[in-house]
């Protein structure tokens, strides 16, 4: 089975540029129609497919994503 | 969503180095920029290094980098951040120096700060941000602007004959006898962010060798001053950007004796 992980977008920094979602592997990552306190339309993650890789924290301009992973004993 | 992963013990990234103060960035949406800080401010952090290191912000779209970089700071005139870099690195031997700059910044008004910074060889890194524009006065062609590229002071487009060949500055600087690791990396896509991370890991173990300068291009992009989508500047870094300014070291120490050698094809 696929390692499992996931995110947390601080939508408050995200500026919707969409590194994030040209980045993930898992096409796990969408701009959705939420729109932040600067006016900015915000990325989600809208499938449950996430597999931690930490692609879209790397390329996320603005430090808006935190990445958690499954430790390999936790994996079924 | 996977809600049994969000605990301390699964984090794998971690959004919010000590490194990096927290204050939002005030660039356009997708600016390199912000990796470049985050890059730079992590590996800071990995080293354990940030009460050690010193940093000098340019004059450009990063003038405010101090107020990103949870570490001393010093703001220089335009184009003047090495020289600056080198007085406190004089001063403070002990310390680990940088300075980061843009092309405007580093290659236009402070092409002779550069270039003896280099050839004097002061033990600092060098970071120097190619967007091939100059991104915070409204996108004016720039040294490395590409041929054919429309800027606001090239409306038809770079022409050789009268505006002179984009500049590979990098290049030019890794023949003197002063540059000890010369590289270009980037940050369009997540395995570039990887390559550029460990660059800078070496950038700064090598200040301690005290062998000369450590100089790091980061091909970026400018989304605002390019004139489209943060995606489509992604793509346009690769069709143009690349073929003109190839990523991969330059000069590297050889591994036996320790001496920088040029890498072939440069
Ligand atoms: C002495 C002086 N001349 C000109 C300027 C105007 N100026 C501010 S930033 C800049 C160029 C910035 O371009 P670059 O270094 O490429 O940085 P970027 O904004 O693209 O990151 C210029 C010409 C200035 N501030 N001071
Ligand atoms: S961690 Fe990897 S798989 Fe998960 S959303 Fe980010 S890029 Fe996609
Ligand atoms: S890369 Fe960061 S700022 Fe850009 S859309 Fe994704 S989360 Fe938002
Ligand atoms: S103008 Fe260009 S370099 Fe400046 S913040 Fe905007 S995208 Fe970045
Ligand atoms: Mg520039």
């Amino acid at each position: 089975m696929a390692i499992k992980g996931t995110i947390i977008i601080d939508t408050e920094l995200c500026k919707g540029c969409e590194l994030c979602v040209l980045a993930c592997p898992q096409k796990g990552l969408v701009l959705s129609d939420k729109i932040n306190l600067k006016g900015y339309r915000v990325v989600e993650l809208y499938m449950d497919n996430c597999t931690g890789c930490v692609n879209c924290a790397l390329v996320c301009p603005d430090s808006a994503i935190t990445v958690y992973r499954e430790k390999k004993a936790q994996a079924v | 969503m996977e809600q049994f992963l969000i605990n301390p013990d699964c984090m794998v990234y971690d959004n919010h180095p000590v490194t990096l103060t927290g204050e939002p960035y005030h660039y356009c949406p997708g600016c390199g920029h912000g990796v470049i800080h985050k890059v730079l401010m992590e590996v800071v952090r990995d080293l354990g290094i940030q009460e050690e290191v010193i940093g000098v912000a340019p004059v450009g779209c990063s003038v405010f980098a101090y107020h990103y970089m949870n570490v001393d700071m010093q703001e220089a005139a335009h184009g003047r951040a090495s020289a600056v870099a080198t007085a406190i690195k004089r001063v403070r031997p002990q310390n680990y120096v940088f300075s980061y700059q843009g092309d405007g910044d580093l290659a236009a008004i402070g092409t002779a700060e550069t270039i003896h910074t280099v050839n004097r060889g002061e033990n600092i890194l060098m970071v120097f941000v190619n967007n091939a524009i100059y991104g915070m006065t409204g996108g004016q062609m720039a040294p490395t602007s590409l041929l054919g590229m429309k800027t606001s002071t090239s409306p038809y487009g770079r022409d050789a004959a009268s505006m002179g060949n984009p500049i590979k500055i990098t290049e030019l600087l890794a023949q003197l006898p002063g540059a000890y690791y010369v590289a270009r990396h980037a940050v369009h896509t997540p395995n570039a962010v990887r390559k550029l991370s460990k660059a800078f890991k070496n950038a700064f173990e090598y200040q301690k060798l005290n062998r000369g300068t450590c100089f790091i291009e980061v091909v970026s992009n400018c989304p605002s001053g390019w004139k489209m989508s943060p995606v489509q500047s992604i793509d346009w870094i690769e069709k143009n950007m690349l073929p003109m300014f190839p990523l991969g070291d330059i000069k590297v120490p050889d591994p036996k004796t320790g001496n920088p050698v040029m890498v072939k094809n440069n």
